[in-house]
């Protein structure tokens, strides 16, 4: 799986990725597959949710005592993957990502871990699954408040058994990875949240997992801290290529992290889909309110806005790669006079690019695909 | 008239009052009238209590036993084998503690047998020096709480060794360091235990409840049936008394752990052990440790109560003081007590609230620095011991031990002080004594007696109603009924007639004083630490300076509760005035308010569901004194409990007598608890 990230620091929109397309994808097995998740709150949701044959109505199961919080989620996550899980307070996302790590029991459907029902795991094989597979990130930095910053990195090595010499050295390499070095004997009140949330990535990546849950990691944190943490996170997932399943409440950071998304509405997966088609066809009125106000330039790639072209028609010698984000070709389209063409990776011409069409998607305020509404 | 009633609390309080005093005139006070006083329906409860202990100790379950003594076996009932055996584990521990500072023989007559040492003359073992006892926990007190806390031990210590109240003070030491650690271990297990399970923890909530209410009397009794008399039986009571605020305080701080920090565990691959013992409980930490505390202060205040029923120390040199009417001795022997309180304390505080430091490298030197410490003083402390020896070769060797009353003593000092006060304040004393007894207490002793049955039901289900509604009525008058129930409801109504006056007094007390203090920070503060060390003192020490003024009357009780009780009333009304957000202050400024009108409409208002919950706590607090100053003579029910301690019979007698204690409190706590709880919700406080 080919995936690329330009140095942190620079400006998010400049990062360019090989989006991974579909058919590449399929055939992969994934790692992650959820298969009619069910979570419902209660004391009698099993029978109230049998009774309800498959289709859950969420006023109807309240007055019967029970609270929906994920309703038929299905979906894949492929090896490597970024998957965000997006959505408003109470919108089920982190409920279905406790339902993926098993810290809630999901009381209907499969969900598989390369290709095992983890649902039928007993206590034992459970632990042994998230001692050798998993590592989650928490909101609140979930810290132990009694260890200090190498003691917390340490922790799931040692609770696995690894020696205290060994668990110790491992931890001291997680510190470096994550910028810590100097604070090994901080207790976790002695430091800012962003550094708090530092050592909550290094521990959850302590034990090498191949899977990497975060929970609205940056929420807590102030926004340029925020922004800090992201270009972080950019950092290590280019490092390290880790299957992330990733809750967070603000789109913005959605459409900057994702390879695609999920937006999540009382339970309901709304759309599960890569950042430009969320943003250029938004499957329902409640995703559009949020792509509404996104800066298409910033989000979509010439490849959404070409005109596709036979080899052998006439076009520009300026080329362009097709997965470039709009903006950071948009002088270069709207300086030349002719259409631009628009090569892929391996400099095959796919398509043109004119300046009218660039024009419409900085200024016309109308999405550019068909579909495209007036927003 | 219906809807204005319905709307308005004071309308219908009103409306009770009237009621109440109409019943009060109208029901005669005669023999047989049910509306008067109810059949004691419940009179044969003690006696059918009695006799399920006694089938229980001596004719359930019997198995054989081998007597080695008679070389055969024998049929014995189970519950008093298992008994006996608790009591001989206990009673081995605390000698053990003891002879390891005092020395002695008995430890290792246990291993030996007496014949063996009878024979070898030489297995003794010393005991240690006072110094170097006083030395290690000098230490202690360094490595938590640093040079002051170091100077405050030691000079508690050195105290109780020159005043030569060391072995009585070393007996009590010995039995708190067995007890305390027993009921915290207990605790914790079931703290953790209901945590985990909703089911324990409906179970546990109510005995908990009736456990903190109950007098400290009431324990003795059946523990002093089912495991005899003697050091161990005092620590078993002892045990049994300090451990509830230890489940509640351990349950608490588990469920103040964050949710994600228990889940960031459960990622991490903890089984439920290492989840528990690993991330959770050191989390809690400083709850639980808070328990420990709470634990150690009850243990203290039990040191008294339990020489009752044979526990040796300073609980039972005060005791034989009091009854002699030796105040002075009694003020020295209180003194020590209060000294091992505060020591143990602040000692558990200070374990509370340090943070482990985390040195990742550390020489051989500086990790074991407190050890060397000890083993110099050790050295150090036998060398001078060695060297008294030479110096006191007749009598006593004074940097050994000094021995029970050869120490320096002020007693003559305070007696003479006693004596003055008595010979220059004598009438002063006597004509305040003498008008508090015969113009208020004998009245309103006479008033609380002259209460019809139904129309006290009507009063104070009334107000639970009101308060309430007819959920908390219900609560109510189900605890009063069974007191009605039993023969001792005039007896009740003494207890209520004595608790009622004192919390009156130390509420307004409480309450003035609190509000004074907590206009100042400084104030504020003194107060606070006030608090926290009067708290501290054992309940019965407050009885011995009132006793030196007013000698053994209705008065002294009187006083030594008030002050008692008024710690916890002050503390929560600085507690929730502080409790006031400061913007609320700076909004109340902006509107224009003056002092007096922000206190009024702005800080009273909010404080007041704290102040309730003070007052609910010194109704706890003067029950407690109320019942303990039956040592001192009073004819409630506090004497009947007193009383059936020295009864075969009493079991039975004493358990009533203590739930009808612990359900007037109770029945208080519903009501007040309601209203505080409703208070808070309307505010929006959490």
């Amino acid at each position: 799986m080919q995936r690329c990230f330009n140095n942190a620091g620079s400006a998010s929109n400049q990062v360019k990725c090989t989006p991974m397309s579909s058919t590449i994808l399929n055939t992969q097995d994934p790692t992650i597959r959820c298969d009619g998740v069910f979570k419902i709150f209660g004391d009698n949701a099993k029978q109230v949710l049998q009774a309800s044959a498959g289709t859950v109505n969420a006023e109807k199961f309240k007055e019967q005592g029970c609270i929906v919080g994920v309703n038929d989620a299905s979906f894949e996550v492929y090896p490597g993957e970024l998957l965000i899980i997006m959505g408003l307070s109470g919108s089920g996302k982190s409920t279905l990502l406790r339902c993926i790590s098993r810290l809630t029991e999901a009381t209907a459907g499969n969900i598989y871990i390369d290709g095992e029902d983890i649902l039928s795991l007993n206590n034992k094989k459970l632990i042994e699954l998230r001692r050798s597979k998993m590592g989650m990130v928490f909101q609140s930095f979930a810290l132990l408040p009694h260890k200090t910053v190498l003691e917390n990195i340490a922790f799931p090595l040692q609770v696995k058994g690894v020696s205290t010499k060994k668990s110790i050295e491992r931890a001291s390499e997680m510190i470096e990875l994550v910028s810590l070095s100097g604070r090994e004997n901080y207790f976790p009140r002695e430091l800012s949240g962003g550094q708090q949330q530092r050592v909550g990535i290094a521990r959850s990546l302590a034990i090498e997992p191949d899977i990497w849950f975060l929970d609205e990691p940056f929420s807590a944190l102030d926004p340029l801290i925020r922004k800090e943490m992201q270009d972080e996170f950019l950092r290590l997932q280019g490092v390290l290529s880790k299957t992330i399943l990733f809750v967070t409440h603000d789109f913005d950071e959605a459409l900057r992290l994702a390879d695609r998304i999920a937006i999540m509405k009382d339970g309901i997966i709304e759309q599960l889909d890569t950042p430009a088609n969320i943003v250029l066809n938004p499957a329902s009125e409640y995703v559009q309110k949020f792509t509404a106000e996104v800066p298409r330039e910033k989000v979509l790639k010439i490849e959404s806005v070409m005109d596709v072209v036979t080899p052998g028609d006439a076009v520009g010698d300026i080329k362009v790669q097709k997965d470039a984000i709009i903006e950071t070709v948009a002088e270069l389209i709207l300086n030349s006079d002719k259409p631009i063409s628009v090569v892929d990776e391996s400099g095959e011409l796919v398509g043109s690019v004119s300046a009218s069409k660039v024009i419409s998607v900085l200024f016309g305020g109308h999405s550019p695909g068909e579909t495209g509404q007036a927003s | 008239m219906m809807q204005v009633l319905q709307k308005n609390k004071f309308l219908q309080f009103l409306l009770l009052i009237v009621v109440f005093i109409l019943l009060c005139m109208f029901i005669p006070a005669t023999e047989g009238n049910w509306l008067w006083r109810f059949e004691p329906l419940l009179k044969s409860l003690p006696v059918v209590i009695n006799n399920s202990v006694d089938y229980l100790m001596f004719d359930w379950w019997l198995i054989e036993v081998y007597d080695p003594e008679i070389e055969e076996y024998e049929e014995k009932p189970m519950m008093r084998q298992v008994t006996r055996s608790i009591s001989g584990f206990i009673l081995f521990l605390i000698e053990f503690v003891r002879e390891l500072m005092l020395g002695g023989v008995k430890t290792i007559v246990t291993f030996t047998g007496w014949d063996w040492a009878t024979e070898n003359q030489w297995a003794r073992w010393p005991g240690l020096p006072w110094t170097v006892v006083t030395g290690a926990v000098v230490i202690l007190g360094y490595a938590l709480g640093g040079v002051g806390l170091a100077c405050f031990v030691g000079f508690a210590f050195t105290y109780i060794a020159i005043f030569g109240q060391w072995e009585p003070s070393m007996q009590t030491l010995s039995f708190v360091l067995i007890a305390a650690p027993t009921a915290i271990l207990i605790g914790l297990f079931l703290g953790v235990w209901s945590y985990k399970s909703k089911t324990v923890e409906n179970i546990l909530n109510p005995l908990l409840n009736v456990a903190q209410i109950m007098p400290h009397f009431a324990y003795l009794i059946p523990v002093m049936v089912f495991f005899g008399i003697g050091d161990h039986a005092g620590a078993i009571a002892t045990i049994i008394f300090a451990t509830p605020p230890m489940v509640r305080l351990t349950n608490l701080g588990l469920k103040k752990v964050p949710a994600e920090v228990g889940e960031a565990g459960l990622m991490n691959g903890c089984t439920d052990w290492q989840l528990m013992r690993r991330v959770l409980i050191p989390s809690a930490r400083r709850d639980i440790l808070l328990g420990v505390n709470q634990v150690i202060m009850q243990c203290l205040a039990m040191v008294v109560i339990a020489s009752l029923i044979g526990a040796k120390g300073l609980g039972n040199d005060l005791l034989i003081a009091l009854n002699r009417l030796r105040i002075g001795l009694a003020l020295e022997i209180g003194i020590c007590i209060v000294l091992i309180a505060i020591v143990l304390d602040r000692l558990s505080l200070a374990w509370a609230n340090k943070q482990t430091d985390y040195f990742a490298d550390q020489s051989f030197k500086e990790r074991h620095k407190y050890s060397i410490w000890f083993m110099g003083i050790f050295v150090v402390g036998l060398a001078l011991a060695g060297v008294g020896q030479m110096i006191f070769k007749e009598g006593f060797n004074y940097l050994y031990l000094i021995p029970h009353n050869k120490g320096i003593t002020t007693e003559p000092f305070w007696q003479a002080g006693v004596d003055w006060m008595w010979d220059t304040f004598f009438y002063t004393l006597k004509g305040f004594n003498e008008w508090l007894i015969i113009d208020v207490l004998i009245p309103v002793k006479k008033a609380f007696l002259g209460m019809p049955v139904v129309a006290t039901f009507t009063l104070v289900m009334g107000i639970g109603f009101i308060v309430g509604g007819i959920r908390s009525a219900l609560i109510v008058g189900a605890y009063l009924l069974f007191i009605a129930l039993t023969e001792w409801w005039d007896r009740a109504l003494i207890t209520s007639y004595l608790m009622t006056m004192a919390v009156l007094i130390s509420g307004v007390i409480g309450i003035v004083v609190g509000t004074l203090c907590a206009q100042h920070p400084t104030a504020t503060r003194i107060l606070l630490a006030w608090c926290d060390t009067f708290q501290t003192f054992p309940s019965f020490i407050y009885l011995i300076p009132v006793m030196m003024l007013f000698g053994v009357t209705d008065t002294s009780v009187l006083i030594a509760i008030v002050v008692y009780a008024t710690i916890p009333a002050a503390r929560y009304t600085v507690i929730g005035l502080r409790s006031v957000p400061a913007e609320l202050h700076d909004a109340g400024s902006m509107s224009g308010v003056n002092r007096f009108q922000r206190f009024v409409s702005i800080e009273l208002p909010l404080s007041f569901p704290h102040m309730a919950l003070g007052i609910n706590q010194t109704v706890v607090f003067a029950l407690a004194m109320v019942i303990i100053g039956a040592l001192i003579g009073t004819d409630d029910l506090g004497q009947l409990i007193l009383g059936s301690l020295s009864d075969k019979q009493g079991v039975g007698n004493g358990l009533v007598l203590g739930f009808c204690v612990a359900f007037i409190g109770l029945a208080i706590d519903q009501i007040l608890r309601t209203w505080a709880n409703q208070r808070k919700a309307a505010l929006g406080i959490d």
